[in-house]
């Protein structure tokens, strides 16, 4: 069991904070703009699809990365402004975004899957080096992502990410300050996309393939990974949210891997995720604890 | 200061729900005048603010802020004009956000916002000094959340934000209608000594007869989306709640009007 937990670290290690980027942005459209976003599982395929076309046609994979996270920018904040502009429910406007995207995506590769085993991508000069594969890999995503959660941080800090912050809040409240809130949930939506695209860019290099179902369930993971980075580390601030969506993403894979080695067969792997985010927001209702519902706008 | 031109509002119009909760009213409020406005449930009080806050437009006449007309700009445009406090104390600020960042986006109010830090270190010590004038010890708490304060501490606040970048117009909607007699004797208190001391331009709407006779340089009693009496100077001065619902008695229907003890300030009966 022990040697179970040991062995599955690496790897836990590796995709957590890789994927934890997509929980970082979870946080910013469920957690700060209270916004329930769905598009997620159609930008992270997108940020796949993006960056290994971008590498086919012999773009370098450091700009098809940049060129990825503009594109989930750009999604996200049309899921914003179907919701803003058009009043359409912010449910549905996710929803919507995700479907679309998905005949996006198959346009973008030209089929619904490429492989990037046999061309360089950014992962290839970290492979090369002299060492286990795991620690460049596992440090350069770490640095990716805490570089990340730092700007995020800072950034909730500036008169903007105020502004952004009680738009989720309190949105009455902020626009009779002035703020623009239609702005305010249009930004942080493509901010939230865009690091969804920029970890399936990565992702997909990392996995040496993008695929068209890359993202599918992409949403309920990173949910369960911000519900257990929570319960591990707090939510009172917004610096404490994003360690808890970093630490939780890689508790989460850390989970999933220790299961697949005790016999979880990988296609129930979904429906473990979904009993877990089903357990984890049911049990303080079955408790009749106080409530703690998850605030959101438009549902 | 306030200039509204023959205000018309209809709600769910051509259905057989329609109200007309505005009928044609004219409206012109000088600057450093504080009105109170009265009236029973569905007499156009809370309408009319909105339409002067610019949560909807009107469907007929024209709003002027400041002699410029602004009966077509969104909410968030007209902020730089007025604070406003709302009757639900929860309305006013962002619960998980702190005292002094509530402070911070207040003292932003209007102002194009950048990526400067949001709170201004050199403005702590201001903020400090503010909330002491509420004398509810916040100024030793600015960290704090704001989820941790109780209703009338949020509510004072949120006069305070209301009031922190003097505005040219404060509006009040029973804003003391929710707390308990105490606090709201001490939140109208707090709102009367803010507006002399700022000669703010307000309109405070009230289901508070005493209070909108007892505060204020004029008073508005609204009926059936009309002005039915508009009050001012000595003649307000000398005003009685006896007086008024005997010449009113048979219009003001409403009975948490009428049965208002007169010395409290919470909602009476």
């Amino acid at each position: 069991m022990l040697d179970g937990l040991l062995r599955t670290l690496p790897i836990s290690l590796e995709q957590g904070f890789a994927y934890g980027i997509v929980a970082l942005g979870i946080v910013i459209s469920f957690r700060i703009l209270a916004f329930p976003d769905l598009t997620v599982d159609g930008s992270f395929a997108l940020g796949g699809a993006v960056v290994a076309r971008l590498i086919m046609e012999g773009v370098s994979p450091v700009y098809g990365i940049f060129l990825a996270t503009v594109a989930g920018f750009l999604a996200g904040c049309c899921t914003g402004l179907l919701n803003t502009r058009l009043k359409i429910n912010s449910l549905l406007a996710g929803i919507l975004m995700m479907t679309v995207l998905y005949s996006v995506n198959l346009r973008i590769m030209g089929r619904s899957n490429i492989q990037l085993l046999t061309v360089d991508t950014f992962i290839t000069p970290l492979e090369n080096l002299d060492i286990n594969r795991f620690v460049p890999i596992i440090a350069f995503f770490a640095a990716v992502a805490f570089g990340i959660k730092i700007l995020t941080d800072l950034f909730f800090k500036t008169q903007i990410g105020f502004a952004m912050r009680a738009t989720g809040d309190n949105e009455q409240m902020i626009r009779t300050l002035g703020v623009n809130t239609d702005s305010m949930t249009v930004l942080g939506l493509g901010m939230s996309n865009a690091f969804v695209a920029l970890s399936g860019a990565m992702v997909a290099q990392d996995q040496g393939f993008a695929d068209i179902g890359m993202g599918i369930g992409m949403i309920v993971a990173g949910l369960a990974s911000i519900i257990i980075g929570e319960t591990l580390i707090g939510k009172q601030t917004v610096a404490r949210k994003t360690l808890a969506a970093l630490a939780g993403s890689v508790a989460y894979k850390w989970i999933i891997a220790v299961g697949l080695r005790l016999g979880l067969a990988p296609t129930d792997l979904k429906l473990a995720t979904g009993v877990m985010v089903i357990l984890a927001l049911g049990i303080p209702a079955l408790k009749k604890e106080k409530e703690e519902k998850l605030h959101l706008r438009g549902v | 200061m306030v200039r509204l031109e023959h205000i018309k509002k209809v709600f769910n119009k051509n259905t057989v729900n329609e109200k007309i909760a505005i009928d044609g009213i004219n409206l012109d409020i000088p600057e450093g005048q504080f009105v109170t406005v009265i009236g029973s449930n569905g007499a156009g009080k809370t309408t009319l603010l909105n339409l002067v806050a610019g949560t909807y437009g009107p469907d007929e006449g024209d709003i002027l802020l400041d002699g410029e007309c602004v009966t077509h700009l969104p909410e968030h445009q007209r902020a730089r004009y007025y604070g406003r406090i709302f009757q639900n104390p929860l309305m006013g600020t962002a619960a998980s956000m702190s005292i002094e960042e509530n402070l911070a986006m207040a003292d932003l109010r209007g102002k194009p916002r950048g990526l400067k830090w949001g709170v201004n270190k050199s403005r702590r010590g201001f903020y400090r000094e503010s909330l002491k004038l509420l004398d509810l010890g916040l100024e030793n708490r600015m960290k704090q959340n704001v989820s941790l304060l109780s209703g009338g501490q949020r509510q004072s606040l949120t006069l305070l934000m209301a009031t922190l970048s003097v505005p040219k117009l404060l509006l009040l909607d029973e804003h003391t209608a929710a707390l308990d007699p105490k606090t709201a004797q001490k939140v109208i208190q707090l709102t009367d000594q803010l507006v002399k001391e700022y000669r703010l331009t307000t309109i405070m709407v009230t289901h508070n007869m005493q209070q909108a006779i007892q505060y204020g340089d004029r008073m508005i009693m609204l009926h059936e989306g009309k002005i039915c009496y508009d009050v001012q100077g000595e003649e307000k001065q000398a005003l009685t709640v006896a007086e008024v619902v005997d010449r009113f008695g048979a219009t003001l229907t409403d009975e948490a009007l009428l049965c208002q003890a007169p010395t409290t300030g919470g909602t009476g009966c």
